[in-house]
C-alpha cells in the first residue's frame, strides 16, 4: 500500500494503488473539494493514475473510494486511522 | 471461507488496504470493465452495503448472467454462480427453495435479465421469490458489442439501428411494480451513497426485491452517440436526476438523455412464496404437513 505522507495537512488523506487505476477520472471530478488531479506519471497500463495535489483539502469522506470501479482509491480521515491502529495496538498486546 | 473474511477485514482497516478488496478475488482483478464504466462503482456500492449490513458472508450467494455485469459473480468473493445467458433468476430460484437461509442476490445486465431472461424475471416477480434482483442497466448489449437492448431509448444510433433506434423501451421500475415486487428503486452510478444505503436496505427485506442501477456504457452506447467519455454520462446523470421517492413507477420512464427520475418507488409486504405455499399446504393438509423452510424454535 502507499505510504502515508507525514505531513498532515488536511483533515484526511487518500491511499491510491496506482497499479490498477484506469484513468477513468471519476474520483477526480467527483471530489467535493476537489482535491485531486491527473498524475503526470502512466501506470504500468499506460494510464494517468489521480493524485492528491491539495492535501489541505481532503476531508477524508471517501467518496472517491465509492465512486472507484477499480477498488484503487480509498479516503480515511486521520481521526479514524489513529482510532483503529489504537484499537488494533491494544488487540495485539492482549 | 467467513473466519479468515473476518480476519481479513480486520486486517483491512488497521493495514490500510481498501476496504473493498477482502470481498474481491484478488487473482482476477484488475477486472475487465473499460475505463468509464460504471458496473465497477455498483460493485464498490454493493460490497459496502454487505459490510453495513452485517450480514453472515456465508449466507450470502450471488448469482449473475452472463454480459459485461455477468462478470460481476466471478469477481466477488462470495458463494457465486455464473449461469447461462438469462438463467439467472431460475437458478437463483432453485438456490433459495433448495437452501431457504441463503441470501440470494441476482447481479446482472439489462440485456440478461429483461430480453433473453424476461419471462423468469415475470414470474419470479408474480410468485414473489425471495431474492433481490440487481439489474446495472446501461441501455446496450456492451459485451456482444452494441445491440438494440430492449432498454434502449427512442433515438440513439446502436449497431443494429444505424439510423437511430425507434422501438419504444422498458421501463423496469413498471415492470417490476405491475409483477408485483416489493421494493422497486432505480439509482444511477452517481448517487453512490444513496445506492449503497437502497442495497443495505433491499438486503434487509424479504420478498423479491429489485434495484435498477443505471450505468454509462463508455465504448459503445456513449461513444456510438458522441455523449462523451463515461464521466461525461456520470455528469449528465447528476445534472438530469431528479429523486422522487414514492414516485408513480409508470410515469418514470427513460428518454433518450431526458430526466431521469430516481428513488425509491414501492416498498410493501406481501407473502414470499414459501410462505404462500407453508400457509396453504398447512390449511389444506393439517398436521400431515411439516414447514418447509421454517426455523425451528428456539433458533
Amino acid at each position: 500500500m502507499t505510504v502515508e505522507d507525514t505531513a498532515r495537512k488536511g483533515k484526511g488523506t487518500v491511499f491510491v494503488r496506482m497499479e490498477v487505476c484506469k484513468g477513468c477520472s471519476y474520483c477526480i471530478d467527483f471530489c467535493p473539494t476537489h482535491a485531486l488531479d491527473f498524475s503526470k506519471e502512466f501506470n504500468q497500463k499506460g494510464y494517468h493514475f489521480p493524485e492528491l495535489n491539495r492535501p489541505e483539502d481532503c476531508t477524508g469522506c471517501d467518496l472517491c473510494g465509492l465512486f472507484c470501479p477499480d477498488f484503487a482509491i480509498f479516503g480515511a480521515r486521520w481521526k479514524d486511522l489513529d482510532e483503529k491502529r489504537q484499537q488494533a495496538a491494544s488487540q495485539v498486546k492482549l | 471461507m467467513s473466519e479468515s473474511l473476518d480476519l481479513r477485514l480486520a486486517l483491512a482497516e488497521t493495514e490500510l488496504e481498501n476496504p473493498v478488496l477482502p470481498y474481491l478475488r484478488q487473482d482476477r482483478i484488475p477486472h475487465i470493465w473499460c475505463p468509464g464504466c460504471g458496473i465497477g462503482t455498483s460493485v464498490n456500492c454493493f460490497c459496502r452495503a454487505l459490510t453495513d449490513s452485517g450480514l453472515d458472508l456465508n449466507k450470502v450467494a450471488i448469482v449473475s448472467g452472463i454480459g459485461c455485469t455477468g462478470r460481476t459473480a466471478g469477481y466477488l468473493n462470495l458463494d457465486s454462480f455464473h449461469t447461462t445467458h438469462g438463467r439467472a433468476i431460475p437458478f437463483a430460484t432453485g438456490l433459495k427453495l433448495g437452501n431457504p437461509e441463503l441470501n440470494v442476490v441476482v447481479y446482472s445486465g439489462d440485456g440478461d435479465l429483461f430480453a433473453i431472461g424476461g419471462n423468469h424475471f415475470f414470474h419470479a416477480a408474480r410468485r414473489n421469490m425471495d431474492i433481490l434482483v440487481i439489474c446495472v442497466n446501461n441501455f446496450t448489449y456492451g459485451m456482444t458489442g452494441g445491440q438494440v437492448a430492449p432498454t434502449t431509448p427512442v433515438g440513439p444510433t446502436q449497431t443494429t439501428m444505424p439510423l437511430g433506434n425507434f422501438e419504444s423501451p422498458f421501463n423496469l421500475p413498471f415492470i417490476a411494480d405491475a409483477c408485483g415486487a416489493t421494493y422497486v428503486s432505480r439509482w444511477t452510478v452517481y448517487h453512490v451513497r444513496q445506492l449503497a444505503k437502497a442495497m443495505k436496505e433491499a438486503l434487509g427485506k424479504k420478498g423479491f426485491r429489485f434495484i435498477e442501477v443505471m450505468s454509462p456504457c463508455p465504448t459503445l452506447y456513449s461513444r456510438r452517440n458522441r455523449l462523451g467519455d463515461g464521466v461525461d454520462q456520470v455528469k449528465y446523470y447528476k445534472e438530469s436526476s431528479v429523486i422522487k421517492n414514492g414516485a408513480d413507477t409508470k410515469d418514470i420512464g427513460l428518454g433518450f438523455q431526458g430526466e431521469i427520475v430516481v428513488g425509491k418507488f414501492v416498498d410493501r409486504e406481501r407473502p414470499t412464496w414459501l410462505e404462500s405455499m407453508n400457509d396453504h399446504f398447512s390449511h389444506v393438509l393439517g398436521d400431515q404437513f411439516t414447514p418447509y423452510g421454517v426455523k425451528p424454535e428456539g433458533e
